[in-house]
């Protein structure tokens, strides 16, 4: 029989405030069991962790319930608590009545009737507890950091500094990301390029980094500390080893009209390209859907130009395995379609553009070669509108709820590096809220109105039509003078919204990581664990996460880097000690269980066994704990009942079950 | 049927630990009021729930079973949450041979970001329960003497 201790929480008022705690306290006594039971303002406290290691030793406590927040929040905590105080972790069960009972009840007798039952179900549960030993596993020491923009970047150098290898993964033919294609950043107007290309480099020449572009994922399994994955190194037709890098091929190359993704699709590229002169690496890539070799099987010219002799037509892709103990996702973001907002006319005319094509113009290396300039006729514009909250802030479903955060400082950037060069252009932005939480941030937009003088006009924007004489007519509501705007502009610019990379889905997928309606990956907790996801060895870093800016995303890289540094550091990880178990008297060795097993954790031998003084040798399962990550499905399986989940018995279960229908 | 609101069901709702679990955490940090009446179970995925534990809570009185796991294709361990899909349809329709109408019973999926979803999912199952009144309580044959 187990000497079980109760400990209810009030969490200050958040609990005692809809339960009545002391009612709880009364009621657990008279459980089976239960030789202790007690209820303090906050349990986790060292003062209320106290309390619990004082009753452990002097009521020779077998097992204890803790009545509080979620286990998601504090089970570790109260773990660790017991373990402290001579009681074997697992010893612990944990009654969640806040987050499932006092937050969202109202009246005080049903939200305590409930929390006494969970209490119950807690109970009965540990009382059917046995003292669990963790195991451990080895850790590979390299990290997978998928994606290779800024944030990839970062947490690679951060962690490469630290001593580990890392390998970055990166779908295009070069590492750079987003940021690569902006022309200044705010709010200081450094050169986007200028502080990116030396981190490119850094990574390039790093002796811990090895860089796959043009490269995807494709398969992931194992677990935290041993992942194996499978990478698709595409082919790129190139022999990088070969090629030095000349160019020659890309300016001989015939093929010539293919819109240039870097600049998106606001120029053409070659068939044979690099998607821009700082490409790291700088070899470059048949795209084989453009290639007239490819499609005809006549031309060949980048291989009669090459000196290197480095075009390789034959070149397959290649998949390469590789082992790690962390994975990164950094996949970053795109600006969203804007096939459903016919209003502002983006594809009826040249000349309305979203901002980050607005970048690729302003860049000296852009379409335009740094000329602010319309794209239908080339001339420069005299009267530019913004409009902010494209697809942002949309409570329809055509745009996305949340608000993507970076907009209003980039058009306060572009109104201001404008008005700066191009003193003759008016500038007009047109906004629902202003929004400069950051440091130096408001300085920087009150800079663009007071200094620059921008005109801000706080109202939406109903529609832009095209006009015959080449114009645009934008139609708005200025909320502050409630009246209607009706004027002309000669360019508009979208702030659109920006969505987690469409490739993040699949990558999520792959590494079991949990997804949010709009697509960023779930952080372990939102404000305390929010570099980590759920799933234990995956970290976020950057915009797959939730949209951020340069200087968040740097910052966030870096705390992902010291969260995977903090698992390459150790040798050996405890793994869950809730594996499934079989009973060698009940298996008769069917198989079933190996078939359901996702992980290829049950094998089966033949052992001799006795079977109440029956001496014979059978077929049985065996579970690699180290491979047996507790799901479950085994158990369910079993015709014969014979094999069971530790730490969630069948038992156990049934017990909770009782205890709650009861 | 009329609704009995005086009727409280007891209903059993088992939750995977990584996301309905924590879809049903959030809901409780976002204030997203249900009925009591619904008290989870934590399990490590949607497929260790043995119909055994759903006949057993019938067994013992239980008014309605809601069983929540991930979205598929996002299960924790791959592959968890279709076996769950499977042996759920086939009890299911047993239940409802022997008597546990369909309503009874339901698998739900709720990702960790779905607070919503589970305040709105479990108001609903709630709903439903009481509109069907108390359940015929299951005997266990084996027990009789």
């Amino acid at each position: 029989m187990q000497r079980i201790g109760v400990f209810v929480c009030h969490c200050g008022s958040n609990i005692a405030a809809t339960v009545d705690v002391k009612k709880v306290v009364e009621m657990a006594r008279m459980e089976p069991g239960v030789v202790f039971a007690d209820d303090y303002q906050y349990m986790c406290s060292e003062a209320g962790q106290a309390k619990i290691g004082a009753a452990i030793k002097e009521h020779n406590l077998t097992g204890i319930v803790v009545c509080s927040c979620s286990p998601r929040m504090h089970e570790t905590t109260f773990r660790s608590c017991a373990k402290r105080y001579g009681l074997n972790p697992y010893m612990v069960e944990i009654a969640n009545i806040r987050e499932h009972c006092s937050w969202i009840h109202k009246d005080m007798q049903e939200a305590t009737e409930k929390a006494v039952i969970l209490a119950r179900a807690a109970i009965a549960k540990v009382n059917l507890n046995a003292p669990l030993q963790a195991g451990e596993s080895r850790v590979t020491k390299r990290a997978l950091v998928i994606g290779g923009g800024i944030a990839g970047i970062q947490t690679a150098l951060d962690i490469a500094d630290a001593g580990y290898e890392v390998d970055i993964v990166e779908k295009t033919p070069s590492i750079g990301g987003r940021m690569s294609q902006l022309d200044k950043t705010f709010p200081t107007l450094d050169c986007s390029a200028c502080i990116l290309t030396p981190k490119m480099v850094d990574a390039a020449g790093h002796e811990k980094i090895k860089i796959y572009t043009y490269s995807e994922v494709e398969k992931v399994s194992g677990f935290v500390g041993d992942f194996t994955v499978d990478i698709r190194k595409k082919a790129r037709s190139v022999d990088a080893t070969k090629c030095t890098g000349c160019g020659v091929c890309q300016e001989k190359c015939p093929s010539k009209k293919t819109p240039s993704e870097f600049n998106r699709g606001l120029g053409n590229r070659s068939a044979i390209y690099t998607p821009f002169a700082q490409a790291i690496p700088n070899v470059p890539v048949i795209d084989r859907e453009a290639c007239i070799k490819f499609k005809t099987g006549k031309c060949g010219v980048c291989e009669k130009v090459c000196q290197a002799g480095a075009i390789d037509y034959a070149q397959q892709d290649e998949i390469i395995t590789e082992k790690y103990g962390a994975i990164v996702v950094a996949t970053g973001f795109d600006t969203i379609k804007l096939d459903k907002y016919d209003e502002y006319a983006y594809n009826q005319s040249k000349d309305v553009i979203t901002s980050l094509e607005l970048e690729r113009v302003m860049n000296a290396a852009g379409p335009t070669k740094g000329h602010l300039e319309r794209l239908s006729d080339g001339k420069a514009p005299k009267e530019i509108v913004f409009i902010q909250c494209v697809g942002s802030r949309c409570a329809d479903a055509r745009g996305k709820g949340y608000c993507s955060k970076i907009c209003c400082m980039y058009t306060a950037k572009h109104a201001m590096l404008i008005r700066d060069k191009y003193p003759d252009v008016n500038v007009t932005v047109f906004y629902i809220d202003v929004r400069t939480p950051g440091k130096n941030f408001d300085e920087f937009y009150r800079r663009a109105v007071e200094e620059y003088g921008v005109n801000y006009i706080k109202g939406q924007v109903g529609k832009v039509a095209p006009q015959p004489d080449g114009s645009l007519l934008v139609q708005a509501a200025d909320l502050l003078d409630n009246r209607q705007i009706k004027m002309k502009a000669d360019m508009v610019v979208l702030a659109t919204a920006i969505e987690p990379d469409p490739s993040v889905r699949g990558i999520a997928t792959m590494l079991t990581a949990s997804i949010d309606t709009n697509n960023f990956l779930t952080e372990a907790h939102p404000k305390l664990r929010p570099v980590e996801s759920p799933t234990a060895g995956v970290f976020l870093s950057g915009v797959c996460q939730g949209p951020k800016d340069i200087p968040e995303t740097v910052a966030q890289a870096g705390a992902a880097a010291v969260k995977v540094i903090g698992l390459l550091a150790k040798d050996k990880l405890t793994t869950n000690p809730c594996t499934a178990k079989p009973d060698e008297l009940l298996c008769n060795g069917c198989g079933n269980c190996a078939k359901v097993c996702p992980y290829g954790a049950i094998t089966y031998e033949v052992r001799q066994i006795n079977d109440h003084g029956i001496r014979e040798e059978r077929r049985l399962a065996t579970v690699n704990n180290a491979l047996c990550q507790g799901c479950g499905a085994c158990t369910v399986t079993c015709p014969s009942g014979a094999m069971d989940l530790q730490g969630f018995s069948n038992r156990q279960l049934i017990a909770e079950v009782d205890a709650i229908c009861r | 049927m009329s609704v009995n609101e005086e009727f409280r069901p007891k209903i059993v709702a088992f939750c995977c630990n990584w996301c309905s679990y924590a879809g049903a955490d959030l809901a409780g940090s976002s204030r997203l009021a249900y009925p009591a009446d619904v008290k989870i179970i934590r399990v490590p995925c949607s497929c260790r729930v043995n119909p055994m534990f759903i006949l057993r809570a019938f067994e013992k009185g239980a008014d309605g079973v809601i069983l929540c796991g991930c979205h598929p294709g996002d299960c924790h361990y791959s592959t968890g949450n279709y076996y769950t899909r499977r042996r759920m349809t086939m009890l299911f329709s047993m239940l409802d041979f022997i008597g546990v109408e369909n309503g009874r019973t339901r698998v739900e999926w709720v990702s960790a970001a779905e607070g919503v979803k589970f305040s709105t999912t479990m108001n609903d199952f709630v709903a439903k329960i009481r509109s069907l009144g108390k359940n015929v309580r299951l005997g266990d044959l084996r027990c009789k003497d």
